[in-house]
């Protein structure tokens, strides 16, 4: 059950993590340190997942530990402005930090005209000029001691973006925090920290990108489809909210579709705060995200609206944890799935309920439209209620779309295909329907039409594979070939 | 316009209904039993029926649902090979099904989804499709004709729409569509008398010489409103009877038993 001896994987992380140390001694505090290596400890004796623990039943992680991965270099030269435009959303007057492989990229970041009562900066600088901000909540809300790639993260996020707002404040234009990911067998490490002051208000979103490593990209929209050894991201953001504090929080995930990708984002509200989630997930090779929120003040409400997207023979696995912990609070969740191809997709939605939490009113719902007939979704509600005054409702469906609906559409002389499209278009209308931002909402109905193209045409995914295939070896050395083959076909 | 010579048909394996694979108790029973049917250009013909004769099953085998299996027989509509014809090009010819039960398709705008069916059908005829701005115009003296509300126009196509509201929904597209053969299915089911007398003064705005009409009905009254060339009595899967207006006058004084009565006379 305990792994006494770390495998070999286990010590390739740990040889790199000690030569890291040793760079970083100058530049980081002795409380990081610690925390640092106390994470690496939590990682060394955990070791990576297995299909054995409940929460990965159903997501096999070894085609990644399995992997060398190299740590990414972060040069900003390897791509220029023009070639991050697709993953833009247009805004007058963008505030945007970008980070290429998880280190901040001054020259490509737009953060000279912030808003007044907001910071943007990265955690480097957060920790030379003001490193004291950030020691009560940095690594403290999401929990490295029992999941490894928590703890993996905080290990080694070289960087990251310190997001803070002064009381009262309230922001308009939404903060843009872009991690790119070069391709290359790269693994990078974005860490994200939000501290919402009381009642302010505030929007981010945080998109995870992919582009080619040369610094050419396709055709805008176009997610790249794969060339040489695919990228790993292990991200984690702590999201943390002051009394009465109002805080959108939009993700994109749209590396490319043969990466890896395991997030974790840790929210904490204060009473009467309100947090929004907004999660787009359009696929990888394997692509776990998990969203906790703790309800740690009465009167918060929170609400979690996932879109999932996977296709070929990729895996897409979302967990969320709502922890109501005091009385009076609301959850509204509601997930949706698109499978297409051999994709399998997993659902798990916790709601835990402790004993005073009174008047809790918790609703959650999870939709998956399975396109093919051999895709494939496991979803399970769980929930733990302790109080005995309370609303909890879950609902789950699984279906294909509705014959009767295509025939409607072609009786009026709309053909099956573009019929097709209206109605996977108009089941995922309901979570993009919820983005407040107007242009970032047009944008991922773009990325959404761009990437259900991707999945059911099949020649297009066979000339990435072609293109992955042909790339040669790089550095990386691969035990099970068959099975990270399999996911490189995606 | 239409011709129908010893149409054949039975429920198929089709995909819609049921659960994959599992046996129905209809599976493979034929339902049409060999239909001859001319509707020439301009007229406007009834198929009357009891339950279980036929009716929507010869509806929806013109429109192309593929849960039926001709078996035998030919439809040719304009000279043209029917059954041939994939269900969007029949629409694009000019076949429109006012359907019995019209879908509701959450998330998908009725102006929208009605524009994109309406250029569909344009582009076919190598006419130049419109922009919103146009097909708003375009649509507005319909939508008075049948009293849709331009609300109704921003809604999710039928959802939420009462019985009423949803047939004249069919009824509307027809006006914008302007087809050549439309096919009303029960349009009168679930109708009250209001909502009937806007639906059938809609049909019969766009009576002309160019449009053929054949009403499915089970109820005589719709034809008070809706008044027919030619009036067709289905039973069992074959037009046992046809006649003018006064056809559909006797059958309600009369009852279909009295035209099974008149077949086993026979």
């Amino acid at each position: 059950m305990c792994i006494l001896m770390p495998t070999t994987d286990i010590n390739r992380y740990v040889a790199e993590f000690e030569r890291l140390q040793q760079a970083r001694v100058a530049d980081e505090p002795a409380w990081l340190r610690t925390i640092r290596e106390q994470a690496l400890a939590r990682f060394t004796a955990l070791g990576f997942p297995t299909t054995r623990q409940e929460e990965w039943r159903f997501t096999n992680v070894s085609p990644i530990a399995d992997r060398v991965f190299r740590l990414a270099a972060g040069s900003e030269d390897r791509v220029d402005s023009e070639n991050l435009a697709p993953f833009r959303f247009a805004a007058a007057e963008p505030v945007e930090i970008v980070f290429m492989n998880g280190r901040f990229a001054p020259a490509l970041s737009s953060l000279d005209a912030l808003p007044a009562g907001v910071s943007v900066r990265s955690l480097a600088d957060v920790l030379s000029d003001d490193p004291d901000r950030i020691v009560p909540h940095f690594g403290r809300h999401a929990a490295f001691e029992d999941q490894p790639f928590v703890a993996l993260n905080t290990a080694f996020a070289s960087d990251g973006a310190v997001v803070e707002t002064t009381p009262d404040v309230v922001v308009t234009r939404p903060i843009h925090i872009l991690f790119v990911a070069a391709r290359g067998g790269e693994v990078s490490y974005p860490r994200v920290l939000v501290l919402a002051g009381r009642n302010s208000q505030l929007q981010i979103v945080e998109s995870h990108v992919g582009v080619r490593a040369n610094g050419r990209h396709g055709r805008a929209g176009i997610r790249d489809q794969g060339s040489g050894a695919p990228s790993f991201t292990d991200a984690v953001s702590e999201i943390v909210l002051g009394d009465g504090a109002v805080v959108d929080h939009y993700r994109v995930q749209r590396e490319a579709t043969d990466s890896f990708h395991v997030s974790t984002t840790q929210v904490r509200l204060a009473h009467s705060s309100t947090f929004s989630s907004h999660a787009f997930s359009f696929g990888g090779a394997i692509v776990r995200n998990d969203v906790n929120v703790l309800l740690a003040g009465e009167g918060g409400d929170c609400t979690l609206n996932g879109l999932y997207l996977a296709g070929g023979s990729q895996l897409v696995d979302n967990h969320t944890v709502i922890d109501h912990a005091q009385p009076h609070c609301g959850s509204h969740e509601i997930y949706k799935g698109i499978l297409d191809g051999r994709a399998r997709a997993v659902f798990n939605g916790k709601i835990l309920v402790r004993p005073d939490a009174q008047k809790t009113d918790a609703k959650q719902t999870n939709k998956t439209l399975l396109l093919s007939d051999d895709a494939q979704i496991n979803t399970k509600p769980q929930l733990q209620i302790f109080a005995n005054d309370v609303k909890c409702t879950h609902g789950a469906t699984i279906g294909q779309l509705s014959a009767d609906a295509l025939f409607y559409l072609q009786a009026r002389g709309i053909d099956r295909a573009t019929a097709q499209q209206m109605l996977v278009r108009a089941f995922a209308g309901d979570i993009t329907g919820r983005v407040k931002i107007g242009a970032l909402r047009e944008h991922l109905d773009d990325v959404l039409l761009t990437t259900l193209a991707t999945q059911s045409n099949p020649a297009r995914r066979s000339a990435g594979a072609a293109e992955a295939k042909g790339a040669g070896s790089h550095n990386s050395k691969v035990r099970g070939e068959e099975a990270c083959e399999v996911e490189a076909e995606a | 316009m239409l011709e129908i010579t010893n149409l054949h048909a039975r429920v198929g394996d089709g995909p819609s209904t049921g659960a994959r694979g599992a046996l129905s108790a209809v599976e493979g029973r034929e339902i049409l039993r060999g239909i001859d049917l001319k509707v020439g250009t301009g007229e406007v013909h009834a198929i009357m029926g009891p339950n279980g004769s036929g009716k929507s099953t010869l509806a929806g085998v013109l429109a192309g649902r593929s849960e039926y299996v001709v078996t035998a027989g030919s439809v040719l509509y304009e000279g043209r090979d029917l059954l041939a014809m994939a269900p969007e090009d029949r629409a694009r010819e000019g076949v429109f099904l006012a359907f019995q039960y019209p879908v509701e398709l959450p998330g998908v705008n009725n102006a929208y989804f009605l524009k994109a069916a309406l250029n569909a059908v344009r582009r076919h005829r190598g006419e130049e499709e419109l922009d919103a701005i146009d097909f708003m115009a375009l649509v507005r003296d319909r939508m008075k004709l049948l009293e849709i509300d331009p609300s109704m126009l921003n809604r999710p196509v039928n959802e939420g729409f009462s019985g009423g509201e949803k047939k004249r929904n069919e009824i509307f597209q027809m006006a914008v569509l302007e087809p050549r053969l439309a096919i009303l299915d029960e349009t009168d089911s679930g109708l009250d008398i209001d909502a009937l007398k806007i639906v059938a003064s809609g049909v019969n705005a766009l009576r002309s010489p160019e449009r053929s009409t054949i009403v499915v009905t089970h109820y005589q009254r719709l034809l008070n409103y809706i008044v027919p060339d030619y009036v067709h009595v289905l039973s069992e899967g074959r037009i046992v009877k046809s006649g003018g207006k006064d056809l559909a006058l006797e059958l309600e004084e009369k009852g279909y038993g009295w035209i099974e009565q008149e077949e086993v006379s026979r």
